[in-house]
């Protein structure tokens, strides 16, 4: 069992009222590092936690856990893995530390209570009920009560939303420390700068499947396009750019075969090229103005970040 | 925290008697805590034992016994429909829709373990429940049959899983909202209609019929047969055994976790 990954999933199907909700999924998880599960709302997502969970029951596929079946084994799992549900799972009625000390007593060694209320700043609001906790402080609450038991493996679903800058990196500064000591963290966002930040592997789900996979960087380089940025007066011939862009080899010479660079005025004197952006294109850009004596205010080159390539991969239409 | 990574055992769950124990406290001081929980547990049956027992209102045949020890028992048992009944019904039905039914599962607690722990709490709260209304019931001037207590013991224990299905049974399968009107609405209807407080044989023909055969009527005259007769009514256990077996296995099929 040393070397099996702390999850893995293999061809996971579940249906809804016949609809398949996921379908065909595959996803491994490894200790020691962060796999954040990204997609739009209705991808599937919190479906295929909830599987690893053990709360629902798939209907095709397997799950393994921590080299286990979350359903027949989740007597021998329920101490190894936390869990925090999008829905945080608190009840109204009870005061914050209280719910903390509660649950750290169905473990036989769970962690101290005092040092995690003050990594996650509970003690502010530890006497308060969880009615009357705002968004950001129930998510805090809930890490809490999944990491009470020393977890080897950890699910979070969506564990920054509804929380301040400030709470946001205090989580994720202890969720890095986690994976450095060896635990596995599956967690799903829609937030890609936290995706993009926090972690190690990131999984883009849509409608039920897995449709791309890696590192952030190996997910931005495989969708590789730079985009070129320049200010200048308003109403440029765009083709005209366009053409000498394209035409741009490496610098100081005109290249032989054309790279396509399409080049748009987003508004008023801002302009984009995108396409295959290399030093030979900024220099094409440099002389195209020189030429014209068109100054170019500013000039700079952006790499796409994750959501460029996650819009891409999932579409830009509202659900 | 650095610790775990020394730690080559992998996390382990507390004793199972001990998540039990924890959760069945956890459940009674969420009980006792809610001010409307307390109303209809506490505040409500003692004020239905003040008011039948001083006043006449409602006209009561006693067959020959003190007019407290026909109704004692019988707010007792209404006690016990409170707590085992709408107040579980409504505290689970909204703990199932905020994912608290969820979340514990996932825990060592477990599914299993929460069954238990809410069963521990309705014994806690009940226990809480006979104390203050015998205790009232006596200084009005209740002398239940001794012999009768252990049997009551079992009425009471029978009558509480068959409530307690009840509950899970609508809080497992309704919405919070309709769960928090109907459970509610459901304890009046029965406890005025139904044989707790009355005897059933003072009901009115038909209803006394349908009465007779209702969880609620038999737990009422099972606590009357036993703490002013000393003997358990044979019907009335198979009655609540029935109730039971029939809520408890629709429970477990139809309740939903989602």
């Amino acid at each position: 069992m040393p070397d099996s990954p702390a999850v893995e999933i293999r061809g996971l199907v579940k249906r809804y009222d016949g609809r398949a909700v996921v379908d065909r999924l595959d996803l491994i998880a490894d200790a020691g590092r962060i796999t954040a599960v990204l997609g739009p709302n209705g991808a599937g997502k919190t479906t295929t936690i909830e599987c690893c969970e053990g709360l629902r029951a798939p209907d095709g596929g397997t799950v393994r856990v921590l080299g286990l079946d979350p359903r027949t084994d989740a007597r021998a799992l329920s101490p190894r893995v936390g869990v925090m549900l999008q829905d945080g799972g608190l009840p109204t009625g009870v005061r914050a530390l209280e719910m903390l000390q509660h649950v750290a007593t169905m473990y036989a060694q769970p962690r101290v209570v005092a040092d995690l209320t003050d990594r996650l700043g509970l003690a502010s609001f530890a006497r308060t009920t969880v009615r009357r906790l705002s968004g950001g402080q129930r998510q805090r609450l809930a890490l809490a009560i999944a990491l009470i038991g020393r977890p080897e493996l950890v699910f979070l679903d969506e564990p920054s939303a509804g929380m301040d800058p400030q709470s946001r990196h205090a989580v994720w500064d202890l969720i890095r420390e986690l994976r450095d000591e060896g635990v596995a963290i599956v967690l799903t966002t829609h937030l890609m700068d936290e995706a993009e930040s926090l972690a190690d592997r990131v999984v883009v789900v849509d409608h039920g499947a897995v449709i791309a996979q890696g590192t952030v960087a190996e997910l931005v380089v495989a969708h590789d396009d730079r985009t070129l940025h320049f200010r200048a007066v308003e109403g440029l011939d765009l083709g005209s750019i366009g053409a000498n862009l394209s035409a741009a080899g490496p610098v100081g010479e005109l290249s032989s075969h054309t790279r396509s660079v399409s080049v748009t005025e987003e508004s008023p004197g801002e302009y984009v090229a995108s396409g295959h952006v290399d030093p030979g294109v900024v220099a094409a850009l440099a002389s195209w103005c020189a030429e014209r004596n068109v100054l170019a205010t500013h000039i700079w080159v952006g790499r796409r970040t994750l959501e460029d390539v996650f819009l891409d991969l999932t579409g830009r239409s509202l659900r | 925290m650095s610790a775990q990574s020394r730690n080559p055992a992998p996390p382990a769950a507390a004793a199972a008697w001990r998540r039990v124990v924890s959760q069945g406290a956890f459940e009674t001081r969420m009980i006792l805590r809610n001010g409307e929980q307390l109303l209809v547990t506490i505040f409500l049956p003692v004020l239905v034992l003040v008011g039948l027992s001083r006043s006449g209102v409602v006209e009561l045949s006693t067959g020959g016994a003190a007019r407290i020890d026909v109704v004692a028992p019988g707010v007792i048992a209404l006690a016990v429909m409170s707590t085992a009944f709408t107040s579980q019904a409504i505290a689970t039905s909204f703990d199932r829709r905020n994912g608290v039914l969820r979340l514990l599962a996932t825990t060592p607690l477990g599914r299993g373990g929460l069954l238990a722990g809410k069963f521990l709490g309705v014994a806690a709260v009940e226990a809480v429940q006979v104390v203050v209304i015998g205790g009232t019931g006596l200084a009005l001037g209740w002398r239940p049959v001794a012999a009768g207590i252990p049997l009551a013991l079992v009425a009471l224990v029978l009558g509480t899983a068959a409530f307690i299905s009840l509950a899970l049974l609508v809080a497992g399968t309704l919405r919070a909202e309709a769960v928090l009107a109907g459970a509610n609405l459901l304890l009046v209807v029965l406890a005025v209609g139904s044989g707790v407080v009355v005897p059933v044989s003072q009901l009115p023909a038909p209803l006394e019929h349908v009465a007779r055969l209702l969880p609620s009527g038999a737990l009422g005259e099972a606590l009357r047969g036993a703490l002013i007769h000393g003997a358990l009514p044979a019907w009335s256990v198979g009655v609540l055994l029935a109730w039971t077996a029939v809520l408890a296995w629709s429970a477990a099929r139809l309740f939903r976790w989602h």
